[in-house]
């Protein structure tokens, strides 16, 4: 087994290439491809990490998530993995504080964005949400709106004019690379696109705000698999300008496109290590059955 | 990693503008809901207000007497005479639309017919009680049909018109509700088709079916256009159904035009009793609704 | 089963049913199916018995029935643009103030009311539905216009200068063109707001978390997944409500005065399709030509009311319909929205 290659931590915008991991466990990866930095604006933004701290969530009596901490390196793409129920996506609807929208619901503990804490009492909900974008897992385009107006929805909102619209909702498209299969048709509703389109889209509308960071629930679990690594690609592209959280139920994914990756169980995170490690060499058993498909 | 210094000041400016507008819809979208809630209670209070003190024995146990000065009479004949039609044409309407939805659901079902059959029924709900009563007005009245000019049965028959559709697609949600596995079943037991029609998708939706006639009597209970044109009025009690008959709505509704007080002082006292007997009838039909839905 | 094996043996006359036994199968069916049938004649037989009456009054006037205003019993002349256009204005005064009205309450109810009021609130609007025509009739005569009266005075002096409202501060009648609108606009409330309760209820969540997860507030949010979605459905709410406003007849002929002429404003007395037939029924019995312009009223009325619940079905499903097609046929609401909300009692017009 070949001894896993640093991955780069650093904000300078060097390549990260990913890891070529070659398991001796059952569990296979396909060999991933290390990655150009994309030619599109250098990164000006300084990244934005998250650090939950001592998280407990609840619905209504229900203990979904038990003294949760996990911290986001910023321009990284971190996983959370583990069995249905294992509270992952819990986790990450706290981060955007949706969670709270779900009635009977609360969350306790720290979030901090760098280092401001999202659940502060004078903190406005709508403005943090502004920065923490959040794509699901099924495509939601607005089915009333076009694709224009999908991803000018967000821009709307805070009064961006009319003749700055046009612009920014190019840029978003081109940033998930959409523009030229929509770019005669923006005007045609979003819903007419494929799936993997929709999703694409979706994304697009999430970035056109500049959030910090990108939350993204399963993202591609209702793609087909040409859809889903078009997706994981945009992801790779992504985090050179946003730190990136994704929940999937899919291994592979996680060792595809993330640097590290968290283990989740009944609510508990039970390990938090680079991705190669977690699916090579886990610490803990319970992380060893489940990548390697003892359950879940 | 970051720049340091992270702050309250770094969150993108909500704009006071999008706050206000959210505040102020929030509670418009309140004031809505009050708005549509006032016209119930005053309406109650001044049922109360106005028809309680009207209400004693002699009100409930005389007739109208048609007299302008002195003693009016109460409203007998006017709550007998609606029991009585309202009664009838529940006995009619009420098998007759579910059966007309048992067809639908078990034999019809998704044909072109049934589908014609759904579609002109949904349309009658729309229609005005008063084209009912118009309708039967020409069809019996006019012609003096069974020997009479305006007849108490006859007005029963416009209510039916009235609460047939009603019934009819309240039945038809409820039996749809019924399991299709549970029909199969019997089926496969051997029951014929009326068998498993009676004795398994009828008592299983019975609540439901209890429920949509409750309504639909009430409803019909309340109605004055089509008694007006078929039934017309009278002062006395009777059990003639071949007459005039005397019924709560056009009791109040003759009551309202009149210039002497006393006589108008009934018609809140008759209008609350009517209100009364609908508010029970609907609210015991939720109450049966919602416990079958939670039990 | 043996002994069921000795008699099976070559003898299938055993399996069939004696025709005796298949005759309650054969007479609920048939004995149904001619319900069915008969349901549909009857409709039938509606349309043509009421056309015969009105042939008369159809052939003597001709269109100017609906578009001339002249309606004089004493001369037997009847002309009824006044009752058509008294229609319209009551039924456009309903549904100016009766939409909003109901809309906000559904909304209110679906997207901010807490869940634990839900039912009741709902339950208590729905209610509305089931106060007789009469009685509100009679609370619009005793209550509703002695009370507005200084109000309506008050918006005929301030607003003079609009041609409809104001100008006739002297003329105000206890019974008039606006006071039957909002006796109308209450009695639409509830299904309006039914409809669209149901309708709002199957925008999906995922558009309105989308709404959210992109900043905006809660009224953001309705104005941007929920209204856009909605708005087919809610439109069909409000034709029905139209419905109901246009066929309404024993609350309005008690609170619109009565006067077959045309008001000079809103809140002066008029007349409507509806009302016209209950109030001159007693006395057009033995006149021909009275009796024939009353039943054609009641054809137009009836004719009305068909088209516009036709078409207001059609759009309360259709935007149900295409939105689901959209989203690949995904959970479907238990059927038919319209259905629901009569289920929940909120019925025609009286």
């Amino acid at each position: 087994m070949n001894p896993p290659e640093a991955t780069s931590k650093e904000q300078t915008g060097e390549p990260t290439s990913a890891v070529d991991a070659t398991p001796a466990t059952p569990v296979s990866t396909p060999v991933p491809v290390a990655r150009q930095p994309t030619s599109s604006s250098p990164v000006e933004k300084a990244g934005h990490a998250v650090d939950v701290k001592d998280l407990n969530a609840y619905y209504g009596g229900q203990h979904a998530i038990k003294n949760v901490t996990i911290k986001f390196p910023a321009n990284e793409v971190t996983a959370l993995i583990g069995p249905s129920g294992s509270g992952k996506s819990t986790v990450v609807r706290c981060i955007n504080r949706m969670h709270e929208e779900i009635p009977g619901a609360r969350a306790e503990g720290s979030i901090t964005l760098d280092e401001l804490d999202i659940y502060d009492p004078s903190v406005d909900v709508t403005a943090v949400r502004r920065l923490i974008g959040m794509v699901f897992q099924k495509p939601n385009p607005f089915p009333t709106m076009s694709i224009f107006d999908n991803v000018a929805a967000g821009l709307r909102l805070t009064g961006t004019r009319s003749k700055d619209l046009k612009e920014l909702v190019h840029r978003s498209l081109q940033s998930v690379g959409l523009w030229d299969e929509v770019k005669d048709r923006l005007n045609e509703p979003g819903i007419g696109l494929s799936g993997g389109q929709q999703q694409r889209l979706c994304i697009a509308r999430t970035v056109a705000i500049e959030p910090e960071v990108i939350l993204m629930d399963e993202p591609a679990s209702a793609l087909d698999p040409i859809s889903t690594l078009k997706i994981e690609e945009l992801i790779d592209e992504l985090k050179e300008r946003y730190t990136i959280v994704i929940v999937t139920h899919n291994m592979q994914q996680a060792a595809r496109v993330a640097n590290s990756t968290v283990f989740m169980l009944d609510g508990e995170v039970i390990e938090h290590d680079e991705t190669n490690k977690i699916f090579t060499n886990p610490s803990d058993e319970r992380t060893e059955r489940y990548v390697t498909g003892k359950f879940g | 990693m970051s720049s340091g210094g992270m702050s309250l000041s770094r969150l993108p400016e909500i704009s006071a503008r999008r706050r206000r507008t959210d505040k102020v819809m929030r509670a418009s979208l309140l004031v809505g809901t009050v708005i549509a809630l006032i016209p119930l209670v005053l309406i109650i209070y001044y049922l109360i207000y106005k028809g309680l003190g009207t209400w004693n024995k002699n009100f409930f146990t005389t007739d109208p007497n048609g007299n302008f000065f002195g003693n009016h009479g109460g409203i007998r004949s006017a709550i007998v005479g609606t029991l009585e039609i309202v009664c009838l044409a529940t006995l009619i309407a009420v098998p007759a639309g579910i059966g007309v939805a048992v067809w639908l659901t078990e034999y019809g079902k998704q044909s072109w017919f049934a589908s014609l059959v759904r579609y002109f029924v949904d349309v009658m709900t729309g229609v005005p009680s008063i084209v009912f009563g118009l309708f039967i007005y020409i069809v019996l009245v006019i012609s003096h049909t069974g020997g009479s000019g305006f007849a108490a049965w006859k007005g029963a028959l416009a209510v039916t018109l009235l609460m047939l559709p009603i019934v009819i697609r309240s039945a038809e949600v409820v039996l749809l509700l019924v399991p299709n596995n549970l029909r199969e079943a019997a089926l496969a037991l051997g029951a014929p088709r009326w068998r498993v029609i009676t004795r398994v998708v009828l008592p299983t939706s019975l609540s439901g079916l209890i429920t949509g006639s409750l309504l639909a009597v009430a409803r019909g209970m309340g109605e004055t256009a089509p008694l007006l044109f078929t039934v017309s009025t009278a002062f006395v009690l009777t059990g003639n159904l071949n007459t005039q008959m005397n019924t709560l709505p056009v009791q109040i509704y003759n009551d309202i035009k009149s210039p002497e007080p006393s006589i108008v002082a009934r018609a809140w006292g008759a209008a609350l009793t009517l209100v009364a007997l609908v508010l029970i009838l609907n609210v015991i039909a939720r109450l049966i609704a919602r416990r079958s839905r939670l039990g | 089963m043996e002994a069921s094996a000795t008699t099976v043996r070559g003898d299938r006359s055993v399996l069939e049913r004696s025709p005796l036994g298949r005759l309650p199968d054969r007479l609920l069916k048939w004995g149904l199916t001619a319900l069915a049938v008969l349901i549909l004649l009857l409709i039938a037989y509606f349309f043509i018995r009421l056309i015969g009456e009105s042939t008369t009054s159809i052939n003597t006037f001709g269109l100017s029935f609906l578009f001339r205003n002249d309606w004089d019993a004493s001369r037997n002349i009847y002309h009824g643009a006044a009752l058509v256009i008294g229609t319209l204005v009551t039924s456009g005064i309903a549904l100016m103030i009766g939409v909003p009205v109901a809309v906000a309450a559904a909304l209110f109810l679906t997207e901010l009311c807490p869940r634990r009021a839900r039912p009741a609130l709902g339950m208590l609007v729905d209610l509305l539905a089931a106060v007789p025509s009469v009685v509100y009739g009679l609370w619009g005569v005793f209550v509703l216009g002695p009370k507005l009266e200084p109000v309506e005075r008050w918006f005929a002096n301030t607003f003079s200068f609009i041609p409809w409202i104001g100008g006739g501060a002297s003329a105000i009648t206890p019974g008039n063109y606006f006071i039957a609108g909002l006796i109308l606009a209450i009695m639409i409330l509830p299904i309006v707001s039914a409809i669209s309760r149901e309708v709002i209820a199957t925008v999906p969540s995922e558009n309105k978390e989308a709404a959210l997860a992109l900043g905006a507030t809660r009224w953001e949010m309705i104005r941007m997944a929920v209204l856009p979605y909605a708005r087919p459905g809610i439109t069909g709410g409000a034709m029905l409500g139209l419905g109901r406003a246009i066929g309404e007849t024993i609350a309005v002929v008690l609170v619109i005065g009565d006067a077959p002429t045309l008001g000079h404003h809103i809140f002066s007395q008029g007349y409507t399709l509806a009302s016209v037939i209950a109030n001159e029924f007693g006395e057009a019995a033995n006149v021909k030509i009275h009796a024939s312009a009353l039943f054609e009223a009641g054809l137009v009325l009836f004719i009305l009311t068909l088209i516009i619940n036709v078409i207001a079905r059609w759009f309360v499903n259709r935007g149900a319909r295409s939105m689901r097609a959209a989203r690949g046929g995904s959970a479907a609401p238990g059927g038919d929205v319209m259905v629901a909300a009569q289920a929940a009692g909120v019925g025609g017009a009286e």
